[in-house]
């Protein structure tokens, strides 16, 4: 390493990581520093932090005027965290049936719920969308829900899977020579020990159903039943010359994944390290 | 023999994963590929056989527009393999450099865009590239390249691999985080013993680092491959269902989008929708299957 300056190879590893994180955040830069601005500061000067001159709320008070927003705002909060729920027990208890129980099919199950890792669930929307239509579950959140917790299901039981064949066996024999149940097993001595790639499940679940706009926009596009998502994109067209609501609606719509994302991304890196890329 | 008992607790444990997942994803999958194989006829459901087939590739009002999105679909794939992905290396390379300082931060900033939603991606970058509010055309302009500023979404020409571009920006975090999680796991020894054969820098990253990678590269090649044959919200949330200008940047999405739903004044047709996804479920099946027959059995992994 010492041939070639170790502090000069530093300094241009740290100046390419610093350009492109600016590229990264530049553009969520913009719509924040913008969202607080008055209609003509952010015409003016577009790339100017807000000062006393052109600081102004008018953008947030527009959108938080509009009741719908905090429907939608409530419709993904619900659609994610059932969704969440959802994926993340069920995948766990298939997961732990796959990789603790040698039973005939095992490995043929495994691939059959693997298959959903690699074809996209959209592709069945025409059937989904008669199914949900026949069911009269066409703008409701359940419809949402359930595609969604389908949709999770693969990559969960995957990563999950993964992890739980690392528990060790030692533990789970002297619970089972104490007399508890299978069920018990599994929920008071596995699933705390792979609370890890729980979360990483999470984030990797959690962000596509939050950012989704095809099953909203075709199962869901009901006032009432609008997700964020839906709701913002629909805002847009409507407010599309009020700059500043658009700006603040986009600003309120980061909030709460970016709040998430960085509560679990510790985590994120250590899943992926062990579950996935094996 | 004595037949084992039944043990019930494993097909609760399987139960509500499996029977969801089969309910909701694989059926319907199924039934839209069988629908693609009907038509309606005097509003009666008819077999139609591998008519639509027929008619999505041989009759020029479908085949020009499928063949269009197919090709641009095509293009759009290309450009993440060809920058999102040496980029996602490079950054990955670069962050996995031992005693870097601030790697966490980057690592997190790096990822950001890759979790905020397509409305805001493709609402940000209009915004940026727009010609009349003009973040863009004033940066260039400081630096003098005004003359170099178009309306790169407006224009047929660079509309697409604009897009491309802003998709790549989106999802690069993705190639680097796997990237980096596998360029960790290669224990020290290695290294060590490389270092020792006097394998260092550029070198040691080309001999040894790329080669233990590339299982992992070859995982984000069919990943991106998948996303990108099924994409939909960015092109759909930037220039809208009909892919504009002039359906320079229609994709199979859109296109499959615009069939099954309609648009403006033709009316929504859910069989030539369901043979559209036929098709798209056909390229993604055979890209997979060269992916695990042709790429990953050749990849040799190493375990350590």
């Amino acid at each position: 390493m010492a041939a070639r300056s170790p502090l000069g190879r530093t300094i241009a590893a740290h100046a390419v990581l610093i350009a492109y994180t600016l590229i990264a955040l530049f553009p969520v830069f913009v719509i924040v520093v913008n969202s607080f601005k008055s209609r003509r500061a952010i015409f003016a000067e577009p790339l100017a932090l807000p000062n006393a001159e052109t600081f102004d709320l008018v953008g947030y008070t527009t959108v938080l005027a509009q009741g719908d927003f905090f429907q939608y705002f409530q419709n993904s909060l619900i659609v994610t965290v059932v969704s969440l729920a959802g994926v993340l027990l069920f995948g766990a208890m298939a997961a732990f049936a796959l990789s603790e129980y040698r039973f005939r099919g095992n490995t043929l199950m495994g691939l059959y719920l693997a298959l959903g890792i690699m074809i996209p669930i959209r592709l069945g929307t025409v059937a989904i969308l008669q199914m949900m239509v026949a069911g009269g579950l066409v703008n409701t959140l359940t419809a949402l829900i359930l595609v969604y917790t389908a949709q999770g299901l693969p990559l969960a039981v995957f990563i999950l899977s993964e992890f739980m064949r690392q528990v060790s066996d030692d533990l789970k024999n002297a619970g089972r020579i104490d007399g508890l149940s299978e069920y018990r097993i599994f929920f008071t001595l596995v699933l705390p020990l792979v609370r890890p790639a729980m979360a990483t499940v999470a984030v990797f679940t959690m962000i596509p159903i939050w950012n989704d706009l095809w099953f909203p926009l075709i199962l869901a596009p009901a006032e009432e039943t609008k997700t964020i998502t839906l709701g913002s994109q629909v805002f847009i067209g409507q407010f599309v010359t009020n700059w500043n609501a658009v700006l603040s609606a986009l600003s309120l719509a980061i909030i709460p994944v970016m709040v998430l994302y960085l509560i679990f991304s510790r985590q994120l890196i250590r899943g992926i390290t062990a579950g996935a890329v094996k | 023999m004595a037949r084992k008992a039944v043990r019930w607790h494993i097909a609760v444990f399987l139960a509500p994963a499996v029977l969801i997942y089969t309910a909701i994803m694989i059926i319907p999958l199924f039934a839209t590929l069988n629908l693609s194989l009907f038509t309606l006829v005097d509003r009666a459901r008819v077999f139609a056989g591998l008519d639509n087939f027929r008619t999505l590739f041989g009759d020029p009002r479908w085949s020009e527009t499928f063949w269009n999105a197919l090709g641009n679909n095509a293009w759009f794939f290309l450009v993440h393999m060809l920058v999102q992905n040496p980029i996602g290396v490079l950054l990955a390379a670069l962050l996995s450099s031992p005693r870097l300082r601030m790697a966490a931060f980057y690592r997190t900033a790096i990822f950001v865009p890759t979790i905020l939603s397509f409305v805001i991606v493709g609402f940000v970058w209009k915004l940026i590239l727009s010609p009349i509010w003009g973040i863009a055309p004033g940066m260039l302009d400081m630096v003098g390249l005004k003359s170099l500023f178009t309306p790169w979404l407006g224009k047929q020409e660079y509309a697409l691999t604009t897009l491309a571009l802003i998709s790549v920006w989106q999802f690069v975090g993705i190639p680097m985080m796997l990237i980096y999680a596998a360029l960790l796991s290669i224990p020290d020894e290695v290294l060590e013993a490389a270092e020792m054969d006097g394998v260092t820098g550029m070198s040691q990253f080309w001999k040894i680092k790329l080669p233990l990678i590339l299982p992992s590269i070859g995982i984000i090649s069919i990943l991106t491959f998948v996303g990108n044959f099924n994409a939909f919200d960015l092109i759909y949330v930037a220039q809208g269902a009909l892919a504009g200008p002039d359906f320079a940047t229609d994709i199979l999405g859109t296109f499959l989008y615009r069939t099954f739903f309609g648009f403006q004044l033709q009316l929504g047709d859910p069989h030539m929708g369901a043979t559209i996804a036929t098709a798209m479920f056909g390229i993604i099946l055979v890209g997979v299957c060269i992916y695990l027959f042709l790429i990953q059995t050749r990849l040799r992994r190493y375990q350590f």
